[in-house]
């Protein structure tokens, strides 16, 4: 994992008392709201409907269980003993007081993590797979990369006042976990046919109001160049993304109207000089931040067999474990989606277990999924079964990783104000109709996601099965989308009819599972069997 | 408290500007003001004759000034270059980083706080307009 | 009746204008007939309370309850967390919420 030096440090506690002076200035009378608040945002603090909410950036997901516990004791300090997992592997905290918003953050810079441009018209937290490192699949560690471009993304001086946010994604493998094409910009490390390193430049996609799967800008960026690159793609973008209405200022609307070749005969053009002016870091540099990645010390020889004779086990390890490019370790995905809890909440206590199952079991690593889950990158397959036990003692067991249950759903208007409807209940009562594991298993793989209004956090287009919560005439009213994806088979789902109430809703999701179960052939998962039966099938069970 | 500030020991120029359009249809303008959607690079072919480019900032939030400020400098424009408008203590750092020398700003500016803000970052993490060498420049010195 | 609401300057908490001051409490907005823009303007300007605005409520025999679910799950708390609602574990939360 990255550690801080001096600089870093310097630069994250300049920060804290950057925030602190801000932050008086406001509370003293002397800024205006209006003035306050494009500050706080630059810093994760927004006002939501009960209270301020911080948002903390976990850089690429990856955490130590030193700033996981950290995490459970500014909840247990400052909060309200819990916070949330978000879809840009953030956490979020919902319960903060102006005042000590100064203070979180210097506790969080004494564990090197900040909440810098976790808002604001800016580039956000970087984000990457969370099986990085870890992964069979993958050409390299892809977060090297991704700490590269967050220092230099850090306080850029001409991409802080963009025409809106910008997120950015990498991934190493061509199995894609992170939902890349889904972000301004998506990186994927490639290898050339000489070996050398270097990526595929995707640009201009993402959900909200239009959503859009990025089209491919470069097939082959030498890594030499990444940030020379990724500045030309940033400048273009900010001398010509729309700015005179704000649902149209993300970059995928630019690249949208002048068309992706126009983007890219921009860009190229930009990149020519901006090559020259030596903004790429030496190779000694990227070999620093490399270093701290090197692979753990793994132990060979280790038994690469698991014993399945407890079923609840055998079917945990079923669902939540993958495979690990060493032999004899494992990947293990922590469900925070319990069938009557908030999908990606965690109290205080279930951190802190984390952390410590992270230190003994897992190379003292934990990450953070888009799918609000939680990751033990590195653990020997002869420890699951008594790490398995300890996840079931803290109600930490569910074994539905990527199933109906293992639902994404954003905070919706139970706490967020731009919400239009909740999502939470949603997500719970679909959770509480298929809370039969057998079902749920027999069901397969099946994303479902659920946005409480457009801005889509809860990333509904991208859902096997989407749902999106509406305000009709001052009552929330639900959507179905079908056939989405943020896989490497990216697509965005199709709204099916008119919308439901909440009970409504979770009825039309079964009438949906139940014809794909009629459906299916052999093999065929939930989005292979609507893939070749299109909607409407779907539509006359819902609806007929 | 002040409405403008200068980091250059030039005197001032005295010229007032001219519009992009009006600069680009006369050949004796020695100062000229870009509007946000203005193009920097039309300019370029006449830096050698421009002593002051006035970028306007009307809202703190429309931050193609800053790239307009970079795309100078990065042509080789070494006269006054004046951030105008909507300018607040928190962007100074910013727009001094892409390469802004002189400020007028619709609100006035604490002088203390100002410094302050240009002081707090005794390093940087990526080259920009001003000369600052990154940290990856210093780590591997 | 009309009342206004926004949320403290120092801790973010919802609060509802009594007549002479800012209360956690809906019970205890006040109707303030026509002159609620002039109230959220004066009260937003001491800079001591974030974007007052002015909603719609009904007046009920338990007081105001706001038109719109927005203000109302505001009025309570999230609606999926009862124990950390404005009056924990009212059992008759949900159902004005909703």
């Amino acid at each position: 994992m990255y550690k801080y030096d001096q600089y870093d440090q310097t630069i994250v506690d300049a920060r804290v008392e950057e925030f602190r002076e801000q932050v008086g200035r406001r509370l003293s009378g002397e800024l205006s709201e209006d003035q306050f608040k494009p500050l706080r945002l630059m810093n994760g603090l927004y006002l939501q409907l009960h209270a301020y909410m911080l948002r903390v950036a976990i850089p690429y997901g990856t955490l130590d269980s030193r700033q996981m516990r950290m995490l459970a004791h500014i909840a247990r300090k400052y909060d309200r003993d819990y916070g949330h997992f978000t879809t840009r592997q953030n956490l979020q905290y919902n319960w903060i007081k102006l005042e000590d918003a100064p203070d979180i953050l210097a506790d969080l810079a004494s564990v090197e993590m900040h909440a810098i441009q976790t808002s604001g018209n800016c580039i956000r937290n970087i984000s990457s797979d969370q099986f990085a490192g870890a992964a069979a699949d993958e050409v390299e560690d892809p977060r090297p990369w991704a700490e590269l471009l967050r220092q230099w993304s850090t306080f850029h001086p001409e991409f802080s006042y963009l025409p809106r946010k910008f997120k950015i994604a990498v991934i190493a493998s061509d199995q894609d976990r992170a939902a890349m094409r889904l972000h301004d910009i998506g990186l994927q490390v490639v290898r050339n046919n000489k070996g050398e390193t270097g990526f595929k430049f995707y640009v201009g996609g993402g959900m909200g109001r239009t959503p859009i799967v990025a089209p491919l800008i470069s097939e082959f960026v030498p890594a030499t160049d990444l940030l020379s690159y990724t500045e030309a793609c940033l400048r273009v973008y900010n001398r010509y993304g729309r700015r005179d209405n704000i649902y149209k200022a993300r970059i995928k609307i630019l690249l949208h109207e002048i068309g992706a070749d126009e983007y890219r005969r921009q860009v190229e053009e930009e990149f020519a000089h901006v090559k020259t002016l030596g903004l790429d870091p030496p190779a000694s540099e990227f070999e620093r931040i490399a270093a701290h990645f090197a692979p753990p010390a793994w132990e060979s020889g280790l038994p690469d067999t698991v014993d399945r004779s407890n079923v609840d086990f055998a079917q945990w390890v079923d669902q939540n474990v993958t495979a690990h490019k060493a032999p004899g370790y494992a990947v293990v995905t922590i469900s925070l989606k319990p069938i009557d809890g908030i999908p990606g909440d965690a109290s205080s206590a279930q951190i802190d277990l984390m952390a410590d199952l992270a230190e003994t079991y897992s190379f003292d690593e934990l990450r953070v999924t888009h799918a609000q889950n939680i990751v033990l990158p590195n653990v020997r397959k002869a420890d699951l079964l008594t790490m398995w036990q300890k996840l079931v003692d803290a109600k930490l067991a569910d074994a539905n990783i990527d199933l109906v249950t293992d639902i994404i759903a954003c905070p919706g208007l139970d706490y967020c104000s731009l919400a239009n409807a909740r999502s939470i209940p949603v997500a719970q009562k679909i959770a509480a109709r298929f809370a039969d594991p057998a079902r749920q298993r027999d069901i397969g793989e099946l994303k479902l996601k659920i946005s409480g209004c457009i801005n889509a956090c809860g990333h509904h287009h991208a859902g096997h099965i989407g749902i999106l919560g509406v305000d009709r005439k001052g009552t929330e009213n639900y959507q179905l989308l079908l056939g989405g994806s943020g896989a490497e088979d990216a697509s965005l789902g199709k709204i099916a009819g008119p919308g439901f109430d909440e009970d409504g809703i979770v009825d039309a999701v079964e009438r949906t599972i139940e014809k794909y179960r009629d459906l299916r052939q052999e093999g065929e998962r939930f989005l292979d069997t609507y893939r070749r039966v299109g909607m409407d099938p779907f539509k006359e069970a819902i609806y007929g | 408290m002040v409405n403008a500030l200068r980091f250059r020991d030039d005197s001032a120029h005295e010229e007032p500007a001219v519009t992009f359009e009006t600069f680009l249809g006369q050949t004796n303008a020695t100062a000229v003001r870009l509007e946000p959607g203005d193009d920097a690079r039309e300019l370029i072919p006449h830096l050698d004759r421009l002593a002051l480019i006035e970028v306007s900032f009307p809202k703190f939030r429309d931050g193609r000034g800053y790239s307009a400020a970079r795309i100078l400098r990065e042509s080789g424009y070494t006269g006054e270059l004046r951030a105008s408008g909507d300018i607040l203590v928190d962007q100074i750092l910013y727009l001094r980083r892409c390469g802004f020398d002189s400020f007028i700003a619709d609100a006035e500016l604490d002088e203390a706080a100002v410094d302050r803000a240009l002081g707090r970052y005794g390093d940087v993490y990526q080259k920009a307009a001003d000369g600052r060498s990154p940290v990856w420049a210093l780590r591997h010195g | 009746m009309k009342i206004v609401t926004g949320n403290d300057l120092e801790t973010g908490a919802v609060t509802w204008w009594s007549g002479d001051g800012w209360s956690l409490h809906i019970a205890d907005a006040v109707d303030v007939g026509a002159h609620g823009e002039a109230i959220a303007a004066t009260e937003e300007a001491t800079r001591r309370v974030n974007a007052p605005y002015v909603i719609e409520a009904d007046a009920t025999s338990q007081g105001p309850r706001p038109a719109h679910i927005k203000d109302r799950i505001r009025a309570v708390g999230p609606t999926v967390r009862l124990d950390l609602n404005i009056k924990p574990a009212d059992p008759t939360a949900g159902s004005w919420v909703i």
